[in-house]
């Protein structure tokens, strides 16, 4: 076939966007209503007397926290717009959660250190520079919406880098590791991209 | 096998209710080609921005109708592609289709039994299938469906069904509605549970082959209780519908 | 267990039919993480993300993962120890 067919009437459910939204998509995205699930795997349920997150690697000595101690961090809510690889974004979504430069501040980061894996219970990783996480870009969320972030979204706790697609933002995140070379994660390794900014349509490795 | 399938544009030639949330959509194919009993096709949606959404759906038809299918669709609320055929899709219309698909999710009476199959919802159209097949062909295979409703209204291909069992034809259906009954109901009231499929297991023999076909819950219950019961995992085949999309 | 996502590999036999020229949902694995086998149509497919993953349905590591790259596919076939592929 030459020319695509058209399903006569056909949209879908996406919503459109309207007036200053349409500067706020990324290009080649769409507009949500809902909040899609997305997985590789199994949700895990990680009961939280048994929760920890830790950063290490190429630090002087690494930390961990557990539950209690992660929540006694400083934390804030954050709004913000979130794009996945899949091309739906959505506006406005609000998080509570502890700053990575917070996490960062109780480690003496090596000079070396170039990247950071981001690693999850389940097996899942994924790998970004070390300067996108830092200086307010990204956190550890353990509240979406005005309540405790879900297993089916990530929780108990996630990694948000809302200024690179989603499947950066590491659900059921464990800890983030500090390396100097770079390490393609589980989606990386297949081919997509090791940065992935959406507003330059990263999206695969060689974009 | 022959070349691989390719998309093709068939044609919506009837649409027929068959409960308040479920459809058959009577599709006539350009390059048909005959399937087999439990299997699908893929069905594709464009949008004029090119964004696309893509579905599978189960054949309810005999492959004995040359050139068309049947494809029974459930509505689904907030949906992506089902509301689509239900609210818009019209007679006349065409629409992107890839198939017959599916190896394994199949029977045909090569493959033996004595069958049990355990439907949920709209998880019976492809366990319908095979019971025709079975029917169809004059196999003697015992088989049961467990077809599992939440109510009376939602339950397909009923007439048939009554048609079907009784004789001695060896095909047996056991009816649960989960949510309500109708005054006078001699079938199942609740969830399928052991003691229910102890029941259906009963003249099926001790390797029976089992096909599950609904929602996630239902199947992994229904697989679950059927291992517990002594049924080997490599005897029983799922077909999860998944997220309600 | 309810994984609402997970479905049966049954729902990506149209994908893998264009991937492969041939309906792979009959013909036997082996799982390399376990040792498990059987038809490819006994794996879970998580098919909302950005690729297909396809996991063991007794040890649920990933057997089989493809994704759409630009205007390729990529395939990573390393948890599956083999498959048989059955002459046509």
């Amino acid at each position: 076939m030459a020319d695509r067919f058209v399903s006569r009437g056909f949209v879908g459910r996406r919503r459109l966007a309207e007036g200053d939204q349409k500067s706020r998509l990324p290009p080649g995205q769409y507009l949500t209503r809902d909040f899609p699930v997305l997985s590789a795997g199994p949700t895990p349920h990680v009961p939280l007397d048994r929760w920890s997150f830790t950063i290490d690697g190429l630090v002087r000595e690494p930390v961990s926290w557990d539950w209690e101690q992660f929540g006694a961090l400083p934390a804030r809510e954050w709004t913000v717009d979130i794009s996945c690889v899949t091309k739906w974004t959505k506006l406005d979504t609000i998080w509570t959660g502890v700053s990575v430069d917070t996490l960062l501040e109780h480690v003496e980061i090596d000079p070396t250190a170039r990247f950071v894996i981001a690693y999850s219970v389940g097996g899942y990783t994924t790998n970004l520079p070390l300067t996108d996480v830092i200086n307010g870009q990204a956190f550890v969320a353990y509240r979406y919406d005005g309540a405790s972030l879900e297993p089916p979204h990530g929780g108990p706790a996630r990694l948000v880098v809302p200024h690179l697609y989603f499947w950066k933002s590491a659900k059921w995140v464990r800890g983030l590791r500090l390396v100097a070379e770079d390490e393609p994660g589980f989606w990386e390794s297949l081919g997509y991209h090791n940065r992935g900014d959406p507003w330059r349509e990263e999206r695969y490795s060689g974009d | 096998m022959a070349e691989p399938l390719a998309w093709q544009l068939a044609t919506v030639t009837a649409i027929k209710p068959e409960t308040d949330r479920v459809r058959t959509f009577t599709l006539s194919l350009p390059a048909w080609r005959p399937h087999r009993a439990g299997q699908h096709y893929d069905v594709r949606l464009t949008a004029e921005d090119g964004y696309q959404a893509q579905r599978s759906y189960s054949i309810a038809s005999p492959p004995t109708r040359n050139g068309e299918i049947d494809l029974g669709i459930e509505r689904i609320e907030d949906g992506e592609v089902s509301p689509y055929f239900h609210d818009v899709l019209a007679k006349g219309d065409l629409v992107e289709v890839r198939g017959p698909i599916g190896g394994y999710f199949v029977w045909e009476p090569g493959l033996g039994g004595p069958l049990l199959l355990v439907a949920g919802g709209s998880g019976v159209v492809p366990l319908m299938a095979i019971l025709r097949e079975r029917v169809a062909t004059g196999d003697r295979t015992p088989v049961t469906l467990l077809y599992s409703s939440r109510a009376i209204g939602e339950v397909m291909y009923r007439d048939e069904l009554e048609r079907l069992t009784g004789g001695s034809n060896g095909v047996r259906v056991a009816h649960t509605l989960t949510r309500e009954q109708p005054p006078g109901w001699n079938g199942y009231g609740r969830r399928i549970d052991g003691p229910m499929l102890t029941d259906m297991l009963t003249g099926l023999g001790a390797e029976p082959l089992v096909y599950i076909c609904g929602p996630t819950l239902l199947v992994e219950a229904a697989a679950a209780g059927l291992t517990d019961l002594g049924v080997a995992p490599a005897r029983i085949r799922t077909e999860r519908f998944g997220p309600t999309t | 267990m309810d994984e609402p996502l997970m479905l049966d590999a049954n729902a990506v036999a149209g994908e893998l039919l264009e991937l492969f020229g041939m309906d792979l949902t009959p013909m036997v694995h082996c799982c390399a993480n376990c040792g498990n086998r059987g038809p490819i149509g006994t794996l879970r497919a998580w098919t909302y993300g950005p690729g297909v993953v396809l996991r063991c349905s007794i040890c649920s590591e990933v057997v089989v993962r493809w994704a759409r790259i630009g205007s390729d596919v990529r395939v990573d076939l390393r948890g599956a120890a083999y498959l048989r592929m059955a002459p046509p």
